[in-house]
């Protein structure tokens, strides 16, 4: 008899949650109208830039084709015509394409740029129904010559460029201001996490 | 009068179909239409307590017992087949004689003179009050007072029908708590292959 | 007659609408007990969502198996339909002035009636999961019938003690009877075992083992799509608001205002109980597990029963005895 009005009360304290639950803030993000802020580093779709002058930064030496862990990139250089310049020195790229499908955004190709030219955006919304869509060449990677310089890897902003939509107010899950050097990383994720159960 | 002659045809029609069926499930669905229209004959006749009963003792709970037995016997799905002689001529021409001999009492009996109170003298509605003929009221005296022996009687045969019901179905061992039953067959399953053995 | 049909129409009108919000509020309050925002992406705050809903199900191919019985199969869904807005030819929202109610039809046995037509709607259940002619569906036919045999027993002992203190079958009758104090609190017992049987007659959690998606996918409507299906929902949406009005008439004091507070008219207060129920409805669901099979029937028969019992001799000596 006590044990079936224990139950009972156990009974009325699941109400007691779930009603208490309507009015907990929800987690949610809704994404295609509200978008989650990144991390500083997060690795999106490439961007090729440019100098202020608007000339190429890439010299087609295909230094980030062989650092491609993937094979995802694939330059073909060509020698600068000295009347009309695309990039400062001897070299441009005639055609630099990359394979969004085969590529797996370590960023390897960034660290291997003598040049910085090839850097990885926060961008990261390339769906499409083709698979030749993925193929971006240098049409799609780089700066428009009306579109400024684009940034370097070191200057990135925190979360994701405007053109991508109304930023959610809500903090990522580390915070991004204690700094991401390997080796404490972990600890600090480690208290994140504490911080949130508790 | 029209809707009494609609309703008729519906019973008939109705009856006829529950026993023709091939199928079980339609001879439920045919009895439940049956069990209906019958239950507006009684509100037609003002006899509304008598109505709600029908269906909810013999279309809520009887036929609702049909329907459980026939899904889990699953009979329904094959149709009953048999050969031409399915509906027997003997017992067959019996049966309309006496549907003749029913319908030649009823027309007797319609222009003999009433005896029993005409229900359209009730006021319409009136189950709910008490001494109408027809309410609830009126069906407890007669249950209950005037028609005690009857209805006992009547309990006391559908009680005979359970037992032998029990007798014929249930296994007459003593009855015995369960884990002790369990040991029992256990051990009688033991011998039974010792036996087999040897 | 004309006005009998135009009042038919009227509330088949206000049933169907709120039967579609309360699906919509139904699936908004379940997302906020469970830290989502619930449908939101029709119209503002999903609105839309129940018009959205209906032409998805209406565009629906409407498939039968090929080992189902056809005419049983199509049958089924209107039987389930019929029985869910039949109720509602006796059901009275408020009263006039001279006692009248604002019903379509005043039957004096407006509780017997009920009783009837809700025996008649396990058939939907049954015949549609049989005649499926599929395994789960027959399975959650006959967990249905069973079911709703067993629960039915407990809900109709819980009427007769709002019968006895009342003294009528009349639904008007009844809330008239409740215009000092409603019956929720003479017949707190009562009320328990009614909002008890109540979910297990509508066949929602912790009693929907009818439909069980973990074990049993859809239960008895696994095999139907598209409008036929559409029909067992709106029966089942429909008949939980019948509950929320019985509950409302018989126990919950009807139109009457609680504790003198006539600064809403009846119909205001008798929509404002319903809506509260209903809510409990939804809240339940998001907060009980569903039962075991043996659990429920061992619940209904060994508990249920004997409680109902107990309630019913009490109310009957304490009526005796006054």
């Amino acid at each position: 008899m006590r044990k079936h009005l224990f139950n009972v009360g156990a009974i009325l304290q699941g109400f007691g949650i779930t009603f208490k639950y309507m009015f907990v803030k929800r987690p949610t993000i809704e994404y295609p109208s509200i978008k989650k802020q990144h991390a500083p580093r997060f690795h999106g779709l490439h961007e090729l830039r440019r100098y202020a002058d608007g000339k190429e930064r890439c010299i087609g030496c295909e230094l980030c084709s062989s650092a491609c862990p993937a094979n995802a990139i694939t330059v073909i250089g060509a020698e600068n015509a000295p009347d009309a310049r695309v990039s400062p020195g001897e070299r441009h790229a005639a055609s630099y394409e990359i394979d969004e499908l085969r590529c797996i955004f370590c960023g390897l190709c960034e660290e291997a740029c003598p040049t910085d030219a090839i850097v990885l955006t926060p961008r990261f919304e390339m769906a499409d129904y083709r698979r030749g869509a993925f193929v971006y060449s240098k049409d799609r990677l780089l700066v428009p010559s009306d579109a400024g310089v684009g940034t370097p890897p070191d200057e990135r902003p925190n979360g994701i460029p405007a053109d991508l939509g109304r930023v959610a107010e809500v903090k990522s899950t580390t915070n991004v201001d204690r700094g991401y050097s390997a080796t404490h990383r972990g600890e600090v994720l480690k208290t994140e996490r504490k911080g949130l159960a508790g | 009068m029209i809707p009494f002659w609609i309703i008729a045809v519906v019973l008939i029609v109705s009856a006829l179909w529950t026993v023709t069926a091939r199928k079980p499930i339609y001879s439920v669905v045919s009895l439940l239409l049956n069990f209906a229209a019958l239950a507006t004959t009684y509100l037609i006749l003002h006899a509304e307590f008598l109505a709600v009963m029908q269906i909810i003792v013999y279309s809520g709970a009887i036929l609702m017992l049909f329907v459980f037995v026939i899904a889990l016997l699953n009979s329904g799905i094959a149709p009953i087949v048999l050969g031409r002689d399915r509906v027997p001529v003997a017992p067959a021409a019996a049966a309309a004689l006496a549907a003749i001999a029913f319908v030649a009492t009823a027309i007797a009996a319609a222009h003999a003179p009433a005896i029993v109170p005409i229900a359209s003298h009730s006021p319409l509605g009136a189950v709910g009050r008490g001494n109408v003929f027809g309410s609830i009221g009126d069906f407890g005296q007669a249950l209950f007072l005037s028609r005690l022996l009857p209805f006992e009687i009547t309990a006391l045969i559908l009680m005979v029908a359970v037992v032998g019901v029990v007798l014929l179905a249930g296994d007459l061992t003593p009855y015995v708590p369960t884990r002790r039953r369990a040991e029992q067959s256990r051990r009688a399953l033991r011998e039974a292959i010792l036996r087999e053995g040897k | 007659m004309l006005i009998v049909l135009v009042k038919s129409a009227v509330l088949l009108a206000v049933v169907v609408t709120t039967f579609a919000y309360a699906m919509l509020f139904e699936r908004k309050i379940l997302g906020w007990m469970q830290l989502r925002p619930g449908p939101n992406r029709v119209g503002p705050w999903g609105l839309l969502q129940p018009a959205a809903d209906a032409a998805k199900l209406i565009l629906k191919e409407d498939l039968t198996p090929k080992t189902a019985d056809p005419l049983i199969y199509r049958l089924a869904p209107f039987i389930s339909l019929l029985t869910a807005f039949a109720v509602y030819a006796i059901i009275p929202f408020g009263a006039n002035g001279d006692g009248s109610p604002w019903a379509i039809g005043n039957v004096n046995a407006g509780i017997l009636f009920l009783m009837a037509i809700s025996s008649i709607g396990v058939y939907g259940i049954s015949l549609g999961g049989w005649a499926s002619g599929s395994k789960f569906p027959l399975l959650g036919a006959v967990r249905g019938t069973a079911q709703m045999i067993s629960y039915e027993l407990s809900m109709s002992l819980s009427f007769v003690g709002v019968l006895m203190l009342a003294g009528t079958t009349s639904l008007t009758g009844i809330v008239n009877a409740q215009e000092r104090v409603w019956f929720l609190i003479p017949q707190a017992l009562g009320f328990i075992i009614y909002v008890i049987t109540a979910v297990a007659e509508t066949n929602r959690t912790p009693f929907d083992l009818v439909e069980a998606e973990t074990e049993l996918v859809g239960g008895f409507h696994t095999e139907y799509s598209g409008l036929r299906f559409g029909s067992f929902f709106i029966a089942e949406y429909v008949n939980m608001l019948t509950i929320s009005c019985i509950a409302t008439l018989l126990f919950l004091g009807g139109w009457n205002a609680p504790f003198g507070l006539t600064l809403l008219p009846g119909i205001g207060w008798f929509v404002l109980k319903v809506g509260a129920f209903m809510f409990f409805y939804m809240w339940l669901r998001a907060t009980l597990p569903r039962f075991r099979y043996d659990r429920l029937m061992t619940f209904g028969w060994k508990v249920l029963l004997p409680l109902a019992t107990l309630n019913l001799v009490a109310t009957a000596a304490w009526v005796a005895l006054h």
